[in-house]
């Protein structure tokens, strides 16, 4: 690999004129610190890591549902505006697959970040961790994943089974052979 | 249209013709010096256009297309402007049967905004980089602007672009709905690997996390061997700063992959040792399989084509000599070969291309046709320098049903009958 960075010229306009630097160094990067990275690292790992403190359960989470998520997805996750949440277990190989959290989701971290980062769709990360860990047990009960009082929180989230878990094949960086035309 | 086509070299079934054959054109009667009806009191413009009459608009500082192309070349939105219950239009398509050449203007690139287009204030955006490095790096837009600079043509394409075309019946959408996800550009900016090697990598980083800085801080896992090989922050589009909808004031582009990879209004990289499982790499943008399986990181974007021209947009007044012209594209690298068959698959001639041939860029090809008033099935079929090979409909179906979703690349086909009239088909 060449030198990516020996010696660049770093240019700034300040109205009307250029002003050079020399720039010797490894780049024009900043250190970046702790405040930083965590405004910007959202993003929670199938295994847990980056789940916050807080916890809820099914039955804390359906008044917050009914509140931020049913306009949108129907009172019992059925869907309307967006997307239906509940249901379609046993459709994937069928004429009709009908892709829910239940149905094909493979990890309930994706389900918990997801909320957290980008809903409600009109106001995003506005609720509290309890409030998402609450939602997320509620969708999860409303589709048989756990009981109405299973304890939502950062060791019990990535322990949950998902049904779909194992519906997923990797294709990078070749699609596997059997789904490709040219074989 | 030529008037002598029984004398043309013919190269495939029912009239295709020799891509190097230059098109005749018929004077359709130039327009005599009209001089009937002038006295000598008339002014000398009488009968000139009245744009002509007066000296016409200021120039502007930034220009716009005329406004009679503005009433009629347009992105299809979904949900159509105003109609949406959300008040905003999601994603935006773009009119290929109405573009030529390769370059889509940068107003008529297509678009998917999951969560709107964020309004970022440049001088307040950062993108930190973190995770398995050596030293967190946090880096603003005038901090990027400084790096030394590469510029490629690039298209980019939706996995989800021609998604109607898995359906089992023909669509009579015009090629903006069934191909308008797909775009090309040229697109300058730093390489991800110059930045990820000021951060330092860890032993064992091998994906990044990207994320947006849009509502719904739409992310995606990128393998790092792409990361580190081809991807790039772009700055800037056809030469001028991204427009809002495209990431501004910066995004991640990973050519060949599929778009919603390239994530829009970058402000973080995570560097792992493992993917996320996002949403927009397990809900969405995973394909399903016949036997309940779905594809998970079907990141590149195969070899394909379309005609854009003729398309059912348009009408064949009379029999003669048409230029058959489309796009093809691959992720895999360069297009090397465009096939045009006018008979619906049982006779092929080689399309001219047009230079230079850009690796994961469209290419347009061109082939000339003599339409002689009976049904007629056209066809284009593309070829890339991985040696992949764009399949029929049926053949992609076989290997992977038509439940996917995302990720057709089949032999497109236009059915044109007696009258003209061209309609998307089966054949």
């Amino acid at each position: 690999m060449f030198m990516r960075s020996a010696l660049m010229l770093g240019i700034v306009a300040v109205t009307g004129c250029l002003t050079l630097t020399a720039h010797a160094d490894n780049g024009f990067g900043e250190p970046a610190g702790a405040e930083d990275i965590a405004r910007v690292y959202l993003s929670i790992f199938p295994d847990g890591e980056n789940l916050p403190e807080g916890s809820g359960t099914a039955t804390q989470g359906k008044a917050v549902y009914e509140m931020y998520c049913a306009a949108c997805h129907g009172m019992e996750g059925e869907g309307t505006l967006a997307n239906k949440l509940v249901g379609g277990r046993g459709t994937l190989d069928g004429d009709s697959p009908d892709k829910t959290v239940g149905s094909y989701w493979p990890y309930a971290t994706t389900v918990f970040n997801y909320i957290r980062r980008s809903m409600p769709y009109t106001a995003p990360m506005s609720l509290t961790n309890a409030e998402y860990y609450a939602i997320t047990a509620f969708i999860l009960n409303k589709n048989d994943i756990i009981a109405a009082d299973h304890v939502l929180d950062k060791q019990s989230l990535p322990k949950v089974s998902m049904p779909n878990r194992n519906g997923f094949v990797n294709a990078y960086p070749d699609i596997p052979e059997e789904y490709d035309y040219m074989h | 249209m030529a008037n002598d086509a029984q004398n043309l070299p013919r190269v495939a079934g029912n009239g295709l013709l020799d891509r190097r054959l230059f098109m005749r054109t018929l004077a359709l009667g130039a327009a005599g010096t009209a001089t009937a009806g002038v006295s000598l009191a008339d002014p000398v413009n009488k009968g000139q256009p009245e744009w002509m009459l007066a000296p016409g608009a200021t120039t502007e500082e930034y220009g716009t297309p005329s406004h009679f192309e503005m009433a009629r070349t347009k992105r299809w939105t979904v949900p159509p402007a105003g109609q949406a219950a959300t008040g905003r239009s999601i994603a935006a398509f773009t009119p290929h049967h109405q573009l030529h050449g390769t370059m889509t203007p940068s107003g008529l690139h297509f678009e998917v905004n999951h969560h709107g287009i964020p309004d970022i204030d440049p001088d307040r955006h950062q993108l930190v980089i973190h995770g398995m490095v050596r030293q967190p790096m946090k880096f603003d837009v005038a901090a990027l602007t400084n790096y030394p600079t590469e510029t490629h043509n690039y298209f980019l394409e939706c996995s989800g672009n021609s998604g109607r075309l898995w359906a089992d019946k023909p669509t009579p959408a015009n090629l903006d709905m069934t191909h308008g996800l797909l775009s090309g550009s040229e697109w300058t900016g730093v390489p991800v690997a110059t930045l990820l090697d000021e951060a330092g990598l860890k032993k064992g980083a091998k994906w990044i996390i990207a994320e947006g800085a849009d509502s719904g801080s739409v992310s995606r896992s990128i393998p790092m061997d792409k990361a580190m090989n081809d991807s790039m922050i772009a700055l800037y589009q056809n030469g001028e700063r991204l427009r809002p909808g495209q990431g501004y004031p910066m995004r991640l582009l990973n050519p060949g992959f599929e778009g919603n990879t390239s994530i829009k209004w970058i402000r973080s990289i995570r560097v792992t040792d493992r993917p996320a499982m996002t949403r927009f790499e397990t809900r969405t943008y995973t394909d399903l399989m016949p036997d309940g399986k779905a594809l998970q990181f079907s990141l590149g974007m195969d070899v394909k084509s379309v005609i854009t021209r003729p398309s059912n947009a348009m009408v064949l007044i009379q029999k003669g000599v048409y230029e058959v012209t489309g796009i093809a594209w691959s992720g895999n690298g360069r297009i090397t070969r465009v096939e045009v068959s006018a008979d619906g698959g049982r006779s092929w001639a080689d399309a001219a291309l047009q230079g230079p041939v850009s690796p994961i860029m469209l290419t347009r090809f061109r082939i000339p046709w003599e339409w002689d008033g009976s049904p007629a099935v056209l066809q284009s079929r593309a070829y890339d320098e991985a040696g992949r090979v764009q399949p029929t409909r049926t053949d992609l179906i076989a290997a992977r049903g038509t439940h996917g979703s995302y990720h057709f690349n089949g032999i497109h086909s236009w059915g044109v009958d007696e009258k003209g009239e061209i309609a998307h088909v089966y054949a």
